[in-house]
């Protein structure tokens, strides 16, 4: 078997405390692997590292201790080949959609550029808003945008860190929907980082569950369900709250957290 | 699946709020938006006109004898001439004030160590009226047109490379994160992302230096030319009294003042920029 994707070895995080001496141990020897071409998701509580785990794996903070390998090279810093989706929002409002989607297509020729951008405007639903600017575009329009500009430049792994956070319930259940539409097609390596077990459920061949802090890896759970998936089916709420139980919620409190 | 409904609903909404605006402004108070100023305009005027005549004052004049004055400036060709002559002052120090002050600021803004060393000489040197400078200004350049443009460089640098200077250091930082993953060389990391990111308060920094260079050339040119709106006023007095004439040069200058603000107010309207301005998402 080749390299996988991605191979986290012993990944740990501190960061310095308030008084000298102290630190704060935010991530503590952690290991995983994903495959290429698998959908990861990452889930934990809130503040137990997870967006600290994938900013180490996109280059952008150096681990304390261990090492990344992404297809077998460390990881020293970010790199196009790896487009990262941010939870805030990384696009450009100082530019239309299509030049958004295009940005990472510096050095191509303008037809080839045009080419792809249409593409994959089309591919998040964005058809005819080419010319539009980011500020006249709803929040779940404005990721999708960014969505588009992360696979417009065609990245072998696309990171993402809570990308659907800001957007209320109805968007967020299409862009899931659209998110795996768009992965089957496009075969690329998808981690995902989000707090929120159902769409870990919804998303993932498989779920990386991380303790509190300082954070491991409490388990790894297989999502084996055929996709479209169907969200009342025994099998899927049975793997849904099998991570309600390893991250320590009774199931009625589990599901009225899920309202 | 793939739905769109979401995009257009997003869009209609949008397109209907931009109706809503235009909506409002029906007739009547269109009619008011135009009228509430004329009116308050014409109240001040009779307010003067009466002020000088029950006043009995014989050197200062009314509306009507400043209108006459401006006519007379005109035919004389000297109004042509010294507003000419003041715009040039104010073009070439202001231009050379955002030459300099939009890349400095630039650079003071991404090196903190730079900033470092330079931000308590620059603000040391901003507090200093443009006006103080004036005697080194006639020192260094003689009554000639570089003292003026000296003093309007002075007086539109600071807000200038000071809002530049913020622009880079407010910067959301999702920005740079994007930019370097994308790969961006330097070069293209200042062109493509700072620049732009700074531009709409860069923007609003030009507005407010715009603004003092024109209060500075009038100041400059009371003392240190010959010509200019500035000279107009001063030369209008010490010459006959003739305090028609520097009223006359006062409004010129709160005209050309106010034109000047509109039109770099149009470069807020760029949808370059606009995103930096109202409805800041």
């Amino acid at each position: 078997m080749s390299a996988p994707a991605i191979a986290i070895r012993d990944v740990s995080v501190a960061f310095p405390g308030k008084r000298a001496g102290d630190e704060i141990r935010v991530l503590d020897n952690i290991s995983a692997q994903v495959a290429r071409g698998e959908f990861v998701c990452l889930v934990g509580p809130s503040g137990c590292g997870k967006s600290t785990l994938l900013n180490i794996v996109g280059g952008f903070i150096p681990a304390t201790a261990g090492e990344v390998l992404v297809e077998g090279q460390p990881v020293t810093g970010p790199d196009p080949r790896r487009i990262f989706v941010f939870q805030e929002n990384g696009v450009f409002p100082w530019l239309s959609v299509r030049e958004n989607v295009g940005f990472g297509l510096r050095g191509r020729s303008a037809a080839e550029r045009a080419e792809i951008v249409a593409h994959y405007v089309e591919m998040v639903g964005l058809t005819g808003f080419e010319a539009a600017y980011p500020r006249e575009l709803s929040g779940g329009m404005r990721q999708r945008v960014e969505i588009a500009r992360a696979l417009a430049a065609n990245p072998d792994i696309v990171y993402m860190d809570e990308p659907f956070g800001a957007l209320d319930f109805i968007t967020r259940l299409k862009m899931r929907a659209d998110l795996v539409r768009i992965w089957q097609s496009e075969k690329k390596t998808i981690l995902f980082v989000t707090h929120d077990i159902e769409e870990a459920v919804q998303l993932a061949d498989r779920v990386l569950v991380m303790s509190q802090r300082p954070a491991t890896i409490q388990r790894v759970v297989e999502i084996d369900l055929p996709r479209p998936r169907d969200l009342d089916s025994p099998r899927y709420l049975e793997k849904r709250d099998e991570i309600f139980h390893i991250m320590g919620m009774s199931l009625r409190v589990g599901e009225a957290l899920n309202v | 699946m793939n739905d769109i409904s979401e995009p257009q609903m997003a869009v209609t909404s949008q397109a209907r709020s931009r109706h809503a605006t235009k909506a409002t402004g029906r007739p009547a108070q269109d009619w008011l938006s135009v009228g509430l100023p004329l009116g308050v305009g014409a109240l001040f005027l009779l307010g003067w006109h009466f002020g000088v005549r029950f006043s009995g004052s014989d050197l200062f004049p009314t509306p009507l004898e400043v209108a006459l004055g401006i006519l007379e400036l005109a035919q004389r060709g000297l109004l042509l001439k010294y507003i000419v002559a003041s715009l040039f002052r104010v073009s070439w120090g202001f231009a050379l004030a955002v030459l300099i002050g939009v890349p400095a600021g630039l650079l003071l803004g991404w090196y903190a160590r730079a900033f470092q060393a330079f931000n308590p000489l620059l603000q040391i040197f901003r507090p200093i009226s443009p006006i103080a400078w004036i005697p080194l200004a006639i020192l260094w350049f003689g009554v000639t047109d570089r003292a003026p443009i000296f003093l309007i460089f002075l007086a539109s640098v600071f807000p200038i490379s000071i809002s530049a200077i913020a622009a880079v250091q407010n910067m959301q930082p999702v920005y740079l994160r994007a930019a370097r993953n994308f790969g961006l060389s330097r070069s293209e990391l200042f062109r493509q992302v700072i620049l732009r990111a700074s531009l709409p308060q860069i923007i609003t920094g030009v507005r407010i230096a715009l603004g003092v260079a024109w209060l500075v050339v009038v100041a400059a040119e009371m003392i240190a030319v010959n010509s200019g709106l500035g000279y107009l006023i001063i030369d209008a007095r010490n010459a006959g009294k003739r305090y028609d004439l520097v009223v006359a040069g006062m409004v010129m200058i709160g005209l050309i003042g106010l034109v000047l603000d509109l039109l770099v107010r149009q470069l807020e309207k760029f949808d370059e920029v606009r995103w930096g301005y109202a409805n800041r998402r």
